[in-house]
């Protein structure tokens, strides 16, 4: 995930979050390209995101959430994720890429209230990688 | 002609929590038609009172949108699987 929004760069970068729809732990990660092809702004692509769901489908999972990157902000919902976040049963996992070390965070957003979830992501050391609690 | 409808996560608790619903109809517009009689609580969640397709929704029949097809007028042949999904996306 950290991989592929480095590889995004300068554009952000995004993906989805595949597992049991209102678990803890995505089982697994689905890079997609940013339809958008921005830095600024991301967007799943919609043919891409048919892909996964029936990948999903086809593991008895469900998309469950999405990741994207931030190149030069802070790993928190900016406004504009906050009013396109549409389900209050995805994890929402912002990827800073600002500092030296990138930062992962992750977040329920409900009918526009934020509330930041612990997240671990295997693999992902040093600052910012989240409180060893749950797992995503 | 019946056709299977996958529903998005964020619209199951309107239908039941089904992810899955059969349903009959010989256009995209039908099916939904059927969707929302069915399950009331879908309405104005993927068609728009004024009758256009809700801006954060993606529908396809089979592997093709439907925006880039006839729309609501597609045709749906038996059989088909038609997949309603979010548009995600933010900044």
């Amino acid at each position: 995930m950290v991989a592929h929004c480095l590889r995004g760069l300068p554009d952000e970068a995004c993906g989805l979050l595949v597992g049991s729809y209102g678990g803890d732990e995505a089982t697994h990660i689905f890079p997609t390209a940013n339809a958008a092809a921005s830095a600024m702004v991301y967007e799943i692509d919609p043919k891409e995101m048919l892909g996964v769901d029936r990948q999903a489908q086809a593991l008895g999972a469900d998309i469950m959430g999405v990741f994207h990157s931030h190149t030069h902000t802070d790993a928190y919902p900016s406004p504009t994720d906050v009013a396109q976040a549409l389900d209050p049963g995805w994890h929402y996992v912002l990827v800073s890429l600002r500092d030296t070390h990138p930062v992962v965070r992750s977040y329920l957003i409900t009918a526009g209230t934020i509330t930041e979830e612990p997240v671990e992501v295997p693999g992902l050391a040093g600052p910012g990688a989240g409180e060893p609690e749950g797992s995503l | 002609m019946a056709v299977e409808v996958r529903l998005p996560t964020v619209l199951r608790s309107h239908a039941g929590g089904a992810s899955v619903v059969t349903l009959d109809g010989s256009t995209i517009g039908e099916v939904l038609g059927k969707l929302v009689a069915e399950y009331p609580g879908l309405t104005g969640q993927v068609v728009q009172a004024d009758g256009s397709l809700h801006k954060f929704v993606n529908i396809y029949v089979n592997d093709d949108d439907v925006r880039y097809l006839d729309g609501l007028e597609t045709p749906v042949p038996d059989g088909a699987e038609i997949s309603i999904l979010p548009a995600v996306a933010g900044g």
